[in-house]
């Protein structure tokens, strides 16, 4: 896959197609491929990356990227796909300026989580088959692909990629069953002041780093509420309790409905914290209430925030259904 | 210090322009009464209602926050309250969610006619917000009194 992804980057730049290539390339660690632009086939032979640590969503970057001159090429897993069509339907993204090429995925990998197997200290980690193959410190490692995975892939809700000029791989489909709603509904189940002292247990460890905000594809103002200073919620320093839940809320709440359940910002907040949950809640009320709704799978449906039908219910359905939908 | 200090909850009402701060203003000139401790806050529609303001609201003290606006079909900019209905209901379920007390916030549709209902609908939150108590979980140390 890493050979024809970087064989399809080099062919797009020599034969004109686009002056330069948005793709992976490593970070600091080799665990933490980070976005990158190419321009040359130099470059992409000794720089470009993809392996199972290339999770990045590369989308965003596009609303910067298309605004310049000349076309870029862009590699898409089918996530990513979803938040490149919602950002298409807001009109943030110029189609015209943008080549897509859509790779097929079974998943990304988190070095957090081969971590909590108990593995430390790996220094390379290889794909063989259904399995790792890890180096480590302390000698050779194998574990299973599945058991490596990032939350969003575990629940992945679709393989699916929705927008391309082309693909690598086959395209795969949606995912109904992804369960990816099993933990809000637990949630839900517990009493107001289990799930006041669960979130307050997550919420604490917020330092404000406004990662899950700047990785969002959803979350792409212009200007954002939470860099206004004078509103007294820019920073962490000195906050209250209320800063925390006041972020957080607010946060979930700009996306809702636009969010596509593309799990960057859990994967990048440092503190772990479980942001999915959140925008989850919103994304199970939406289709409970006012009908299943996928952001991102198609250009012409309204989002339901920006939408309503006379006879919606009345917001004291809260009240009624005491907690659950 | 007093020890059996009781307790007078502190409520934000949040009226659109057009129908239901006529509809307050109708219950204070037919002289019906409703607790003193509700502030309103005159907005230019139900849906002007950004979020961020019943959070603020409880952060500066408020133990409760309700929003009124015209009648589901009689707004004043015709659909501005069916937008602030999906709104609200996402927002409060996701209170919930986090555990806050529910019944701390509310909507309710109050024509410029109804100065009765207001007068009611204050007077039967400030009851739920007096037997909640305190607002706790959404309070601001920073700006405690
Ligand atoms: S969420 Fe699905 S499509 Fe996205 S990286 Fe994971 S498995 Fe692939
Ligand atoms: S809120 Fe999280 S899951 Fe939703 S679009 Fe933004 S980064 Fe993706
Ligand atoms: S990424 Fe995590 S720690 Fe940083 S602001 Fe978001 S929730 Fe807080
Ligand atoms: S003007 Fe009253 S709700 Fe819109």
């Amino acid at each position: 896959m890493r050979e024809m992804i970087k064989a399809k980057a080099i062919e797009l730049l020599e034969n004109g197609t686009v002056n330069r290539v948005l793709g992976w390339k490593a970070g600091e660690f080799f665990y933490d491929l980070t976005p990158g632009i190419f321009t040359s086939r130099e470059e992409i032979e000794e720089t470009f990356e993809y392996s199972v640590f290339s999770a990045a969503n590369l989308s965003k970057y596009l609303i910067a990227e298309s605004r310049k001159e000349g076309k870029i090429a862009v590699f898409l897993k089918p996530c990513d796909s979803y938040s490149f069509q919602q950002l298409l339907k807001e009109h943030r993204i110029w189609r015209d300026r943008v080549y897509v090429v859509g790779i097929a995925c079974d998943g990304m990998c988190s070095m957090d989580v081969i971590r909590d197997k108990g593995i430390t200290g790996v220094t390379a980690v290889e794909e063989d088959g259904e399995n790792l193959k890890l180096t480590t410190l302390y000698g050779d490692k194998t574990i299973a692909k599945a058991d490596a995975l990032l939350e969003r892939c575990v629940h992945c809700k679709s393989r699916k990629v929705v927008v391309f000029d082309e693909m690598i791989g086959e395209n795969g489909e949606e995912i109904p069953d992804s369960h990816r709603f099993d933990m809000v509904e637990k949630l839900e189940a517990m009493t107001p002041e289990e799930r006041f002292a669960f979130w307050r247990g997550e919420l604490s460890r917020c330092i404000r780093c406004n990662a899950c905000r700047n990785v969002c594809p959803a979350c792409s103002c212009e200007k954002c509420v939470f860099d206004n200073d004078k509103s007294g919620i820019a920073q962490k320093a000195a906050a209250s309790d209320f800063e925390e839940n006041n972020f957080h809320i607010i946060r979930a709440f700009h996306v809702a409905s636009r969010c596509t359940d593309c799990g960057e910002c859990s994967r990048v907040c440092p503190q772990n914290i479980p942001l999915h949950l959140l925008n989850r809640k919103f994304i199970r009320d939406i289709n409970e209430l006012y009908g299943e709704y996928q952001a991102g799978s198609d250009m012409d449906t309204k989002p339901p925030l920006m939408n309503f039908t006379t006879d919606d219910c009345e917001p004291s359905v809260v009240y009624e259904r005491g907690g659950k939908v | 210090m007093q020890v059996n200090e009781t307790f007078t909850p502190t409520i934000v009402a949040f009226c659109c322009n057009w129908c239901s701060y006529a509809g307050a203003d109708l219950s204070g000139t037919n002289r019906l009464n409703y607790p003193a401790n509700v502030k309103i806050i005159r907005i230019p529609c139900s849906c002007r209602l950004n979020p961020m303001f019943i959070l603020r609201a409880f952060q500066r003290g408020a133990d409760g926050v309700i929003l009124c606006g015209c009648h589901p079909g009689d707004c004043h900019y015709t659909t501005g309250n069916y937008y602030a209905r999906r709104r609200m209901t996402l927002l409060f379920s996701m209170l919930d969610f986090l555990g806050i007390e529910k019944e701390r916030t509310r909507v309710e549709w109050v024509s410029a006619a109804e100065g009765a209902k207001f007068a009611a609908t204050m007077n039967e939150f400030v009851d739920t917000v007096t037997k909640l108590g305190k607002n706790k979980r959404l309070e601001d140390l920073r700006c405690a009194k």
